[in-house]
């Protein structure tokens, strides 16, 4: 049963609810994205970073914690996407039933399905946002540069957004998102040029960090903070922009085969 | 006939598994039509085609004289739907709800808020437009799921099973908003094992069972045409004054109350096509 067009604004109406049911509880949803961040540049920037002092990144000795909080950025932005469209989608989904309720409505699979991951990238927009406001005061961000780091929350959002969807058209029950999480994100938060450069690791390991989608948000979010806009930064732009490419419309698919019964 | 449903040859299945096989029937415009049959019939599979939610894998379905395969879109904007689980949004309160579902038919905000007051009266909600809905009873929340289905002034209304899970009064309530908006010129299409329910609302409506279409017709009609003198270990007899036959049969043949007299119902014509043993 194919709805034409199966894709309209209409998408736009499930975003909306999600912002209308985040706006419910806003003052709960700002508190660790103004936190977060607080705590790991004090025990890392500060804590750990007395011990580690200046390290080399790019052919330059910086200060560690000027190293970090770009990573910081990068990875809220992985993480509030890539958890609001696991485990946030698949409790509407799987437990209140909301999306039933949509696809009675005029609304198709489709809409519903790309309504959600632009409300994942959202969140990870709303959050970066707050991360910078707290990172600014210590003057670790250069502007208008890391104004560019909005539209990276959002590209990097649909990425891992949209891999968290197609997770969510697999999993049978919400325990087994530990498994993309412990294999997916987590090394990707270790290992992904975060809280040491990349090149640091063996070259398999560098090969290997170089395919995840992490590092290159990490890298974007490194160059946007310290200013520094080239073209270096192209491919990682590039391979985001192709990830997502191809995370999005395959999660449409594969929700679309699981929804419709 | 001017008919807002009209199904041909349905058939719908999963697998293997055959749950509609072969069914036809069509509803006309400003009828409350019932499907009748027990859990795992193939109540709930027939109507999900109707509402446009599952495809079809047989036969033709017309809903609103629009084709459900290729107008599905028209047909959900101008149709009402409770489905049988209580989806309202916990984290919201009762006039959101509303508000929130009346965006997805692209409905203005103005007259949103102007329908969604309206219905919340209409439900006897009103006074609680303000109350999250994860703190209603669950005879509120599904008037609430009710109202939210006529948010877009639909001209079906669909009901998977309106009444279960509901006490009594709650249940009441339920029936007489449906009767009045059965009153009012709605067509209604509803699934449902509560005969009472079917008695009450329903003009016309078939039993299926196993996928398969039973029997269609009026309740009364069905209840004298198909459980008319015997069954099981009941008799039934058809006289003027049971009352005195009845005292008659139990002084001579039954001990301590052994024997009960009632009339025969829509749940006798259930029971008998569909057997009495449970379906877990």
């Amino acid at each position: 049963m194919k709805l034409y067009p199966p894709l309209s604004s209409r998408f736009l109406r499930v975003w909306q609810r999600n912002w209308t049911v985040y706006r419910q509880s806003w003052k709960i949803s700002f508190i660790p994205p103004l936190l977060e961040p607080l705590f790991y540049l004090l025990a890392f920037g500060v804590g750990l970073g007395t011990l580690v002092g200046n390290i080399r990144y790019g052919g330059t000795e910086i200060a560690y914690v000027r190293f970090i909080a770009p990573a910081l950025i990068a990875i809220t932005v992985m993480n509030s996407s890539f958890f609001e469209n696991t485990y946030g989608s698949f409790v509407r989904m799987y437990y209140q039933k909301t999306f039933d309720a949509m696809m009675a409505t005029p609304l198709t699979v489709e809409e519903i399905i790309a309504g959600e991951i632009i409300w994942g990238a959202t969140k990870a927009v709303i959050a970066t946002a707050l991360m910078m406001v707290v990172i600014s005061f210590f003057g670790l961000i250069r502007y208008p540069e890391g104004l560019l780091l909005l539209p990276l929350a959002f590209l990097g959002g649909l990425a891992f957004g949209a891999a968290g969807m197609v997770c969510t058209s697999l999993v049978p029950n919400i325990e087994l998102f530990n498994l993309p999480v412990f294999l997916f994100i987590t090394p990707m938060f270790l290992f992904g040029g975060t809280f040491f450069p990349v090149e640091n690791l063996p070259g398999w390991a560098q090969t290997t960090a170089a395919l995840l989608p992490l590092t290159h948000l990490v890298d974007l979010s490194r160059a946007f903070t310290n200013g520094r806009i080239d073209a270096g930064l192209l491919p990682g732009i590039g391979y985001l922009t192709v990830f997502a490419a191809i995370t999005f419309p395959l999660a449409l698919y594969k929700m679309r085969k699981r929804l419709i019964k | 006939m001017n008919a807002v449903i009209e199904a041909e040859h349905l058939r719908k299945t999963f697998g293997l598994l055959v749950a509609v096989d072969d069914l036809s029937f069509s509803v006309a415009a400003g009828e409350c039509f019932g499907i009748l049959g027990p859990n795992g019939a193939g109540k709930t599979s027939t109507i999900r085609m109707v509402y446009a939610f599952s495809p079809p894998s047989g036969g033709t379905l017309h809903v609103l004289g629009l084709d459900i395969t290729r107008q599905a879109r028209a047909v959900k904007s101008r149709i009402g739907v409770c489905q049988q689980e209580n989806n309202i949004d916990p984290d919201l309160t009762v006039l959101q709800n509303l508000e929130v579902f009346a965006r997805y038919f692209n409905i203005p905000v103005a007259e949103a808020t102007r329908r969604s007051r309206e219905l919340l009266g209409f439900m006897a909600l009103d006074h609680r437009e303000n109350s999250r809905a994860v703190d209603l009873s669950g005879g509120m929340i599904r008037r609430l799921v009710m109202a939210r289905a006529l948010l877009n002034r639909p001209e079906l209304l669909i009901l998977d099973e309106p009444t279960t899970g509901l006490d009594p009064q709650s249940r009441h309530q339920v029936w007489e908003r449906l009767e009045e908006l059965r009153a009012n010129g709605l067509s209604i299409l509803l699934t449902t094992h509560n005969m009472d329910e079917a008695s009450r609302l329903c003009d016309r409506l078939i039993i299926v069972d196993r996928g398969r279409l039973l029997v269609e017709g009026k309740p009364a009609e069905l209840v004298s045409r198909h459980v008319g003198r015997h069954f099981g270990h009941r008799l039934i007899v058809d006289v003027e004054d049971g009352a005195a036959l009845y005292r008659e049969i139990e002084e001579r043949f039954c001990d301590n109350g052994g024997c009960v007299m009632r009339m025969a119902t829509l749940e006798d014509v259930f029971l008998r096509l569909t057997g009495r043993e449970l379906r877990e």
